[in-house]
């Protein structure tokens, strides 16, 4: 670079009046078979690029993005899951190590321990050595690591109902909610008998399904009502008959003024 | 034309240093999978970069749409999803891409620690990757939260009661970041939202650019 006198500049600026030229380096010389980034890597890394982003759209159409259920805080039959991503410390907490008077295990000690492990993992393993088996131990703790999150996320999911839970939980369309009466006798038998699981508008819960947009008639829906159908037992129902006239016309009533 | 027009640039800005140091740069051999096919897991970082580049994409375009008011967040989502064009593929790509970046930079992450690419001189890099790491989660923490629907809003209930559990600082945590001692709810959303489109894609920006600064300054690792 052109130092001290002499220099020349662009008007009054700070910018070197001296063109530089502006050709690529040669790496005819490096050793290996080197490659310029530019053009010809980035070539190549963009045509890798284009494939792996082929491949994630046909995911996202494959598989549209789930919605569930405007929230509802008073939901109360509602099962919490995080993001898969997360599942594996939530399960932890489950344990009896982790969780009650030993929560500071669950939240701080473990998680710090391990991801505070590995943040500063280059001066706990300071050795020479690059090469795995010549560092047993960094290598040892981060597989013993990745076996526990790997367990922990797959205890939590496996014991979930994942169909079922995103049939339960299906958003209503704005369009379809339906004005309850809530001040209608039926709607008081129903409160008293089946509100705990297909809740308090119908929308349904976690035990039940939703009651809005069925296509029944009012003598199968008193038949339900006493008898059960799939997965829900019979005997739900209490009360007089004709507390169960009521209820069945109320539900019926409800799925007409759609 | 266009040689004038970066010749008139160049004269009066001098871009011509800038360009070489961004485009001069060798790719040695071990780290090329076009020598050695194995070296297709340096390609991991690289992903993960690009899914990031998706996501924020995606993201600015889903703000043209949501509401983020918790009477409006949930039914400006579903209208996204049901009437608005290629709503349903904008949103299914931040969705999926929030799950893809995550796993590819656990892969990426695998592949730095099982090389020991982390040691001496690139101990400082490594830390910066590990809090993009935690910054990810954190995106992908505040992100659940925004489509408003029950699986948001009792899964972020149990992240914020985990955060009440913190000894000293827990109630202030939570209040932190609920805004509300109690309730989940209206302003908890706005903080969420503030968070996740202002606050840590921020830091996200900062922390990539010394990432990737300190790769162009050190070189990428040897081979084992």
């Amino acid at each position: 670079m052109h130092k001290g006198k002499g220099m020349k500049f662009v008007g009054d600026s700070r910018i070197s009046a001296e063109r530089k030229p502006n050709i690529p380096k040669d790496y005819s010389e490096y050793p290996g078979r080197t490659e310029a980034f530019w053009p010809n890597f980035l070539l190549k890394e963009w045509l890798a690029g284009s494939v792996f982003l082929v491949g994630f759209l046909c995911l996202t159409l494959a598989h549209p993005s789930p919605l569930e259920g405007m929230a509802d805080p008073t939901d109360s039959g509602y099962i919490p899951l995080p993001d898969w991503y997360f599942l594996f410390l939530y399960e932890l907490l489950k344990y009896d190590f982790a969780s009650g008077p030993y929560i500071l295990f669950g939240i701080i000690i473990i998680p710090g321990l391990a991801f505070g492990g590995l943040l500063l993992a280059p001066f706990l393993d300071k050795g020479p050595g690059r090469r795995p088996h010549r560092r047993p131990v960094a290598v040892g703790m981060m597989l013993l690591a990745l076996t526990s999150v790997i367990w922990l996320t797959y205890q939590s999911a496996s014991h979930v109902d994942w169909e079922s839970r995103a049939e339960a939980n299906k958003p209503v369309p704005p369009s379809e909610q339906v004005n309850i009466d809530t001040d209608s006798e039926g709607y008081a038998v129903f409160e008293n008998n089946c509100m705990s699981c297909h809740g308090e508008d119908l929308q349904g819960g976690a035990a039940g399904p939703s009651l809005v947009g069925i296509d029944r008639s009012v003598d199968e829906v008193k038949d339900i009502a006493q008898n059960g159908t799939g997965s829900m037992p019979p005997g739900q129902f209490s009360g007089s008959d004709e507390e169960l006239n009521k209820l069945a016309e109320f539900i019926i009533s409800v799925n007409k003024e759609e | 034309m266009l040689q004038k027009i970066y010749d008139w640039i160049d004269e009066r800005v001098d871009i011509t240093p800038l360009w070489r140091d961004i485009a001069d740069h060798e790719v040695p051999e071990h780290v090329n999978p076009a020598h050695h096919f194995s070296a297709f897991v340096y390609c991991f970082g690289g992903l993960t970069f690009f899914v990031v580049v998706i996501q924020i994409l995606s993201g600015m375009f889903l703000t043209m749409y949501y509401v983020p008011d918790i009477e409006n967040a949930w039914r400006s989502v579903y209208y996204l999803q049901t009437e608005v064009a290629h709503g349903q593929i904008v949103r299914g790509m931040h969705h999926w891409g929030a799950s893809v970046v995550v796993v590819m930079l656990l892969l990426h992450t695998m592949r730095v620690f099982f090389q020991g690419a982390y040691k001496k001189p690139r101990e400082l890099n490594w830390m910066v990757g590990v809090l993009l790491f935690f910054i990810i989660l954190g995106l992908g923490f505040t992100g659940y939260l925004l489509p408003w629907d029950n699986k948001a809003y009792f899964a972020t209930e149990v992240g914020l009661n985990i955060a009440q559990d913190v000894p000293i600082i827990g109630d202030e945590l939570k209040t932190l970041l609920s805004g509300d001692e109690e309730i989940v709810g209206a302003q908890t959303l706005a903080r969420f939202f503030a968070i996740h489109v202002f606050f840590l894609p921020a830091a996200l920006f900062a922390l990539l650019g010394v990432h990737f600064i300190l790769i162009r300054k050190q070189g990428i690792s040897g081979p084992l």
